[in-house]
């Protein structure tokens, strides 16, 4: 039996040693890993765990990600909990293994501290690495700080392994702005953190030596498209209520309350930013500071990016004149993916709402409250036109010539 | 520590413990099945396996069938070590927590995967899983191409075979570079047992397998998998052909115990000419020309140089 830790009421902890102690917490059976910043310390926090006897699990150092995401499906598929975390160009090199995970439907939280992918090379946080994967069929939830990573990793386990869910799950942080800025993080128990999440259940375990099992067939033009089906009917209906049981039964043990779309100042919102990571935050203080000015700010947080959460995007929005759609991820070559996402989730509604795309802080360029500020100032023209007055969409804070389109 | 399993002769080994299925897609004469089934039947233990992508994996999981009675799993093209690799550490860790539902069984832990797949493609992998100490066995199939995509020349392809590729042409003969060593390479690893077997020596290889499963750690199995369509013979050559190989010593049988110590096998009571064993396979063919001719002659004295490193090695006890 591994040691218990007893942590303090408050822990001062950065966002990755608050998904190093929820991995510990849940006593993961598997975590197999390769070092990428800014998500090291997550693996070497467990790691640490590990040499001092607070968990008891196996942790397998492997030669690159894709090589620890293929022992994560392997361990996944014996049958137990399993964990790994990356950034960016490890997350790049694993995504062919993140398409076999869920196609093989393996429940395993990945920690995906988000961060540029090159060229040029960059350590920084943006969310190139999160839209990458956005189509891959795992579930993705979203922190905007320490607090959330930790408690936001409780909420994966707990789905992902559900046996009406039996699919993989990323929680999301910013690389650097969450997961290396120390925050104070409100702790669960060991105790309390394990039982929330609960025991293990296998389902299809190659362990089970009297039931042997085929994991990973072939599949062509007669079957493929009906296990492609299954898989998307899984996501679309049990996987939303299972979050949403999960948030509920999270809030009834630690008063924090979580939502798949987290609104701010929306009840009388005129005006609008739709965002995601640390940016949510810096935009609350924003239209707070827009509403003394008089302008009916508010801000939609993205906190379950898959699946997408279109009806309830759609339901907060709709009476909204103008949004800013912020995507931190270069579009290369379109709208950004928020843009298209909420554009597409607003279309067949009443809504007269104006939608432009901003691209900022890529690489992990600041936004700053002034950037904050022009963006809400565009939305207040556009709501007062009824129509596009600004280019849909702009770059912000970018060195040099001022650079939109269309 | 499980019990080696005794095996009598040929004809109850073909027949005993089948968890392997005549119900396959593999081409009539593919020496993958006969591997499979003699690396399966060497033992009584239960299996948890893995195939990376290739001829083994797509003729014997189509959906809805499977010709598996034994866990079996397969991911991608390079990865069917680290998929075994991670199943053998979620059984580490379900021991340490009391969670194994038969906790009195001890299964083996075996990947397979073709030449492309350990020579190439998933050298990577395979060589994490060696250096961490894994205990399985990775066992190549190797019939020196990539036979599931078409014959494309992998670096396991010898010189002057004519692949897809690398083909024979008016003024080419082939495949011009020679064929990796993976034995050396994973003995270089420092693995408790490598070993190069055939599937016509049968009792080589039931006792190279049997060591194998004894041995705490990673174990490297190179198994020569003549392939009818892409070597161009007959399907019912399967075997004759597998015996020009081993006892023209193109393909000799030998083992390397903990990255040292060399035993050859099988030493054939005659040993016949390469030319021979070149002879009787169309990849060959162009060679038996007269603008080619030379290259028989190259390759006779490489098999003889290395059947010479190899005999010098085990002398010498390194």
């Amino acid at each position: 039996m591994a040691d218990t830790i007893e942590l303090r009421d408050i822990e001062v902890w950065d966002g990755n040693m608050a998904a190093s102690q929820a991995l510990r917490q849940v006593q993961v059976d598997v975590v197999a890993a390769y070092p990428i910043t800014p998500s090291t310390p997550i693996v070497e926090g467990y790691a640490g765990f590990k040499a001092n006897g607070y968990v008891d699990g196996e942790f397998v150092m492997t030669e690159s990600e894709h090589g620890a995401m293929s022992c994560c499906i392997g361990a996944a598929a014996a049958g137990g909990r399993v964990a790994t975390a990356t950034s960016s160009q490890g997350f790049a090199l694993m995504l062919e293994t993140l398409y076999s995970a869920s196609g093989m439907r393996l429940p395993i939280v990945l920690n995906l501290v988000n961060r540029a992918i090159g060229a040029p090379l960059n350590v920084n946080g943006d969310h190139s690495d999160m839209y990458m994967g956005r189509d891959s069929g795992w579930i993705q939830l979203g922190a905007y700080c320490p607090q959330e990573a930790y408690d936001l990793n409780f909420i994966a386990f707990k789905v992902s392994e559900d046996h009406d869910v039996r699919l993989p799950a990323i929680v999301n942080q910013d690389g650097f702005m969450t997961s290396h800025t120390a925050q104070g993080v409100h702790t669960l128990s060991d105790e309390a953190a394990y039982k929330f999440v609960g025991d293990y259940k296998p389902m299809n375990d190659m362990l089970d030596l009297d039931h042997p099992v085929t994991h990973g067939v072939q599949t062509e033009e007669d079957w493929h498209f009906e296990h492609k089906a299954r898989q998307q009917h899984a996501l679309m209906t049990a996987v939303i209520p299972k979050i949403e049981a999960a948030f509920d039964e999270f809030e009834k043990l630690t008063g924090r309350k979580y939502n798949l779309v987290e609104t701010y100042n929306m009840d009388d919102a005129e005006v609008a930013v739709v965002c995601m990571g640390t940016s949510v935050e810096t935009a609350r203080e924003v239209a707070e500071e827009m509403r003394v000015n008089g302008v009916k700010a508010g801000v939609i947080g993205i906190r379950v990016f898959r699946p997408w959460p279109l009806e309830q995007i759609a339901a907060a929005l709709k009476n909204v004149k103008a949004v800013g759609l912020l995507d931190r991820s270069s579009p290369h070559g379109a709208m950004g993916a928020l843009y298209n996402e909420v554009a597409g989730s607003l279309f067949n509604t009443d809504t007269k709402a104006v939608l432009t795309n901003y691209i900022y802080g890529l690489g992990g360029r600041d936004l700053t409250k002034a950037h904050l500020v022009s963006i809400y100032t565009d939305l207040k023209a556009n709501a007062d036109a009824g129509k596009v007055t600004t280019p849909l969409q702009q770059y912000i804070g970018l060195r040099g010539p001022k650079l939109s389109f269309f | 520590m499980s019990e080696i399993k005794k095996i009598k002769n040929l004809k109850e080994f073909s027949t005993s413990a089948d968890r392997f299925e005549g119900a396959n897609l593999l081409c009539p004469g593919c020496a993958h099945s006969i591997i499979v089934r003699e690396v399966l039947n060497a033992t009584n233990d239960d299996l948890i396996l893995a195939a990376s992508t290739g001829c083994l994996e797509v003729c014997t999981a189509v959906y809805p069938y499977t010709s598996w009675d034994a866990s079996w799993i397969h991911i991608g093209f390079e990865n069917g070590s680290s998929a075994v690799a991670g199943a053998e550490a979620m059984y580490k860790a379900l021991k340490t927590k009391g969670r194994l539902k038969q906790p009195d069984r001890v299964p083996k832990f075996v990947a397979f995967g073709g030449d492309g797949a350990t020579y190439d493609i998933g050298f990577q992998w395979i060589s994490g899983c060696f250096e961490r100490g894994h205990n399985m066995m990775y066992v190549c199939l190797d019939n020196e191409v990539y036979a599931n995509t078409g014959g494309q020349r992998s670096s396991s392809t010898p010189i002057g075979a004519s692949a897809t590729t690398t083909p024979a042409g008016r003024i080419s003969y082939g495949e011009k570079r020679n064929k990796k060593d993976m034995m050396a390479i994973m003995a270089a690893h420092g693995a408790p047992y490598v070993a190069q077997v055939a599937p016509n020596k049968w009792k080589d290889m039931v006792a190279k397998i049997q060591k194998g499963f004894a041995a705490e750690g990673p174990v490297y199995i190179n198994a020569m998998s003549a392939c009818t369509t892409e070597w161009k013979f007959a399907p019912e050559d399967t075997i004759s052909i597998s015996d020009l190989a081993t006892d023209s010593l193109v393909f000799p049988l030998y083992e390397i115990i903990d990255g040292t110590q060399l035993n050859i096998t099988y030493r054939p009571k005659n040993i016949i000419p390469v030319r021979d064993y070149l002879g009787a396979q169309g990849r060959f063919k162009h060679l038996f020309t007269k603008q080619n001719e030379y290259l028989i002659d190259e390759w006779q004295a490489r098999v003889d140089a290395k059947w010479d490193y190899l005999q010098r090695r085990e002398e010498a006890s390194v």
